[in-house]
């Protein structure tokens, strides 16, 4: 089986060819502005790179933080409206309350709160109005709004409110993409409404990005099926991706975990991933990210998914070294993806933290002779203030003080010159590639989500049911079964319904098989 | 300290962050009641908080808060008005203004419910509570020891209902004003206890909301300093750590309108190769370590996050995750007969007599 992983970062996009479990090829090239002839000179390099003609390729995966960025830049964002089904409930807090304020401006602040919703034992708080929903539909026509975001009250438990509103926005205004809080989160309101309403705000860029993904993809003539990783590190064909981009958030770092994992054969360690302005950093357990514990905001907005625990801190491989009254200070400004430019080591004017690793001599890059004039107090300086940063968020990414091992991956790995804070510090083959292997190796998932009654069958016999239903899922989805693992197992008891219900929901992961 | 303090909007991101921690797993998430207050202070102006002995002892002090289960409050917010709507009705029964507001639970959502009426009314807020903690049920509050009344009582829905109870008893207001609140869609608000400021004096837990202002700044701090943050919040509780390990398994089930359920974890770090068993009932109630009890109510237990030392409740434990279970002992009221008796292990189903945590951390 022939991948291609491509993970599209700001400052590079990188792609690899596998077969199999090797890789045989990897190539860095700069993100372009428009980002797909980037994506387009990546896959022509790495086919190039690896001798391998198109149609060999049976499948691409690509890894991208465009539409995270999108949500933390405020860049290429719709006006969006949010109804929320729930009156006289809910009025205490609209939707977009806890957002920032310029995140909520950019995207217009247009919300209604309408009659509707479940109360938790399926009750209706009132009952849907058909008219109240087309009068609100009215107004957003009149707004000129074409993404919709709809939320009702206990709509993962009770969610025909939530579709028969869709149905009427839809038919009201046809020309709307419309997204429903519970095809994306979990019971928690204002956070699975926040995620829903950000989706929404995504819509327009994703139906671009992807059909931007799928020329580049044809365009090098390639005709395998092509997916997107999702936060979870498991893929979504390109059709649920566009109508589910919210849902891509966080799959960079997902991505440069599993991919060090994979390329150290180390599955415990703590992974650092420098990129061009960047470093995150989170710790591998068994091969996968650890997941944060509490609500995870995204651009300022609190959410619930289930994401990695990453830290991040303003180091990269372009970040700047500047001289200051008080010592040398490195970043967190950075020129970015401008590095090829604007670094004294191409040519540049600007002092960079790559031009201090090539300037001490055991890195590489550029043109050496460009930094011989760095004068070596500076350098010295520059290097010490660079380990010290790192050091400190190695060290605040430890679980323990067990003597984990650090995995380095990323462009700017060229940064770090030996172990880090005491602790074996592993450099894997292809590290600058990572993210793009984590995006090849990435896993197709099973879902179950049914409702179970407790009267009728034990509590474990339910659970076994829905992993067993899970499996198979992941099985019909090109799984190998001997890699498949029950990754989330989740009960939520459904209070007051007869025979003590309880809706179980169980996520398993393999490779993809082949 | 200072007998008078006023609290902005910013100072409620603190006071929640302690409030989840004394919520000891249950008491609702207090970010809804924080949103809450916040908008209500932003509209009405900053909260004062006074201690008890400010008051006069004729003064009429009336608590409010929310009842009923954390999943429903955090999916169905309230309307808005509820709070307000039983703070008037009750203030109009009682036919005398109100003097000053209180808190009855300052661990959960109604650590921050009371700035709600507070900011509205521009009444002062007691530094203090009823249980120095989160119970599940409304009579579990020193003021029943102290003989005071939980009625008249006003309980208030979103779609604009009020409930006006008078009882025979707090255990028989609990039953009734449950019954209502899982009629009015398993939440509801309200205003009762109505008490002297006498009264107040001998029963309120004292500088309970202070101390959960003090926990979310040691929290805060400790991410500002990069420092182990668990330790930094035993220290202020003067806690100990009674477990380290990762969630392996949740059972939940809702029982009369409860959340219950219990958590397994494996052990890690220094309690590796022993299992842990926590029951909550809303809140963590009793802790096994290898099949022997060695926490029960009502002295408390808190979950953190090994890593962040951010609270976990009951709701949010999920698979997988890596905590650190501290115990801390209760307000001393708790430990008379009276007080076992409203929240003794056995009130709550469990077959066996309180015992004392054995604290090895001094007393400060």
């Amino acid at each position: 089986m022939i991948r291609i992983g491509i993970d599209v970062g700001g400052t590079n996009t990188d792609a690899v060819v596998m077969d199999g479990e090797r890789v045989v090829a990897g190539v860095k090239s700069p993100t372009t502005s428009d980002v797909m002839s980037g994506v387009v000179n990546a896959l022509r390099a790495v086919l190039d790179a690896a001798r391998m003609a198109p149609e060999a390729v049976n499948y691409v995966m690509i890894g991208t933080t465009h539409f995270t960025n999108a949500v933390v830049q405020r860049r290429d964002l719709a006006p969006t409206a949010a109804i929320r089904l729930g009156l006289p409930a809910t009025a205490s807090l609209p939707p977009m309350v806890d957002w920032p304020d310029d995140l909520r401006d950019v995207i217009g602040n247009h919300w209604w709160l309408a009659h509707g919703g479940n109360e938790f034992d399926g009750r209706e708080i009132s009952p849907l109005n058909e008219d109240e929903l087309n009068g609100i539909a009215a107004e957003i026509r009149a707004k000129g709004i074409r993404t919709v975001a709809i939320s009702s009250v206990f709509s993962p438990v009770a969610g025909e409110h939530e579709k028969r509103a869709g149905e009427i926005i839809a038919k009201a205004l046809p020309e709307a993409d419309i997204t429903l809080s519970s095809d994306i989160g979990r019971i928690g309101l204002l956070e699975r409404e926040n995620a829903a309403i950000m989706n929404a705000c995504l819509r327009d860029l994703s139906r671009h990005v992807i059909e931007a993904f799928r020329n580049a993809i044809a365009g090098v003539g390639i005709k395998g099926r092509f997916y997107l990783t999702q936060n979870d590190g498991t893929l979504m064909d390109a059709a649920l991706a566009e109508k589910y981009p919210v849902l891509t958030f966080a799959s960079g770092p997902t991505n440069s975990m599993r991919g060090a994992a994979f390329l150290s054969g180390v599955k415990d360690a703590i992974v650092v991933d420098i990129g061009g302005t960047t470093s995150d950093l989170g710790s591998l357990q068994k091969g996968f990210p650890r997941q944060a514990s509490i609500a995870v905001e995204v651009g300022g907005v609190r959410t619930n998914f289930r994401m990695p625990d990453v830290f991040s801190v303003g180091l990269g491989g372009g970040s700047l070294v500047v001289e200051t009254e008080s010592g040398v200070t490195v970043g967190p400004r950075s020129v970015g993806y401008r590095i090829t430019e604007e670094a004294l080591i191409f040519g540049g004017k600007i002092l960079t933290t790559s031009d201090i690793a090539v300037a001490e001599g055991g890195v590489d890059l550029g043109d050496k002779t460009k930094v011989a004039h760095l004068k070596a107090d500076i350098v010295k300086a520059a290097r010490s203030r660079m380990t010290e940063i790192l050091e400190d968020s190695v060290e605040r990414s430890r679980l323990s003080p067990d003597p984990l091992p650090v995995i380095v991956v990323g462009g700017g790995s060229i940064l770090v010159d030996g172990p880090l804070a005491g602790l074996e510090t592993i450099k894997p083959d292809h590290f600058a590639v990572a993210n793009a292997v984590g995006a090849a190796i990435a896993q197709v998932s099973g879902d179950t989500d049914r409702v179970y009654s407790l009267a009728e069958m034990s509590r474990d016999a339910a659970l076994a049911d829905a992993k067993a239903k899970a499996t198979e899922a992941a099985i019909a989805a090109g799984a190998d079964p001997a890699s498949i693992e029950i990754v989330d197992v989740e009960d939520v008891p459904l209070a007051y319904l007869p025979g003590n219900a309880t809706r179980v929901r169980v996520k398993a992961v393999g490779n993809l098989n082949g | 300290m200072t007998k008078t303090r006023t609290i902005h909007a910013a100072d409620l991101e603190d006071i929640a962050t302690g409030g989840a921690i004394l919520g000891t797993g249950g008491g609702g998430d207090p970010y809804i009641g924080k949103l809450m207050a916040q908008e209500a202070i932003r509209k009405h102006g900053p909260v004062t908080l006074v201690d008890v002995d400010t008051l006069a002892d004729d003064a009429l002090v009336v608590p409010v808060c929310m009842m009923g289960a954390p999943t429903v409050m955090a999916e169905k917010l309230p309307q808005g008005d509820e709070l307000m709507n039983a703070f008037s009705a009750l203030q109009k029964l009682l036919g005398r203004k109100i003097d000053a507001i209180h808190c009855c639970e300052a661990g959960g959502i109604n650590s921050t419910t009371p700035f709600i009426v507070a900011a509205a009314s521009g009444l002062p807020l007691v530094d203090g509570d009823g249980m120095g903690r989160a119970y599940p049920e409304l009579q579990m509050v020193t003021f029943t020891m102290h003989g005071i009344s939980a009625t008249p009582m006003v309980l208030c829905d979103d779609k604009g209902n009020s409930i006006v109870l008078e009882t025979v008893s707090n255990k028989w207001t609990e039953k009734l004003a449950r019954a209502a609140t899982v009629e009015m869609g398993g939440a509801a608000l309200l205003a009762f206890y109505p008490m002297t400021g006498a009264q107040a004096k001998k029963a309120t837990v004292r500088g309970t909301l202070s101390l959960c202002e003090k926990l979310g700044q040691t929290l805060r701090q400790a991410h500002a300093d990069h420092v182990e943050p668990v330790g930094r919040v035993a220290e202020v509780l003067r806690a100990d750590t009674i477990f380290s390990g990762r969630v392996t398994d949740i059972e939940r089930r809702t029982v009369g309108g409860f959340a219950r359920g219990t958590a397994r974890l494996e052990g890690l770090d220094e309690f590796r190769g022993q299992t842990f068993r926590l029951d909550f009932q809303n809140e963590f109630l009793m802790a096994e370590r290898d099949g022997e009890i060695v926490a029960t109510t009502p002295d408390l237990l808190t979950v953190l996050d090994s890593e962040t030392g951010n609270p976990v409740t009951a709701d949010a434990l999920r698979y997988g995750l890596r905590l650190k279970a501290l115990v801390f002992p209760c307000d001393p009221q708790w430990l008379s007969p009276q007080g076992i008796d409203l929240v003794g292990p056995r009130y709550f189903g469990y077959d066996i007599d309180y015992r004392p945590y054995q604290f090895r951390a001094t007393p400060a």
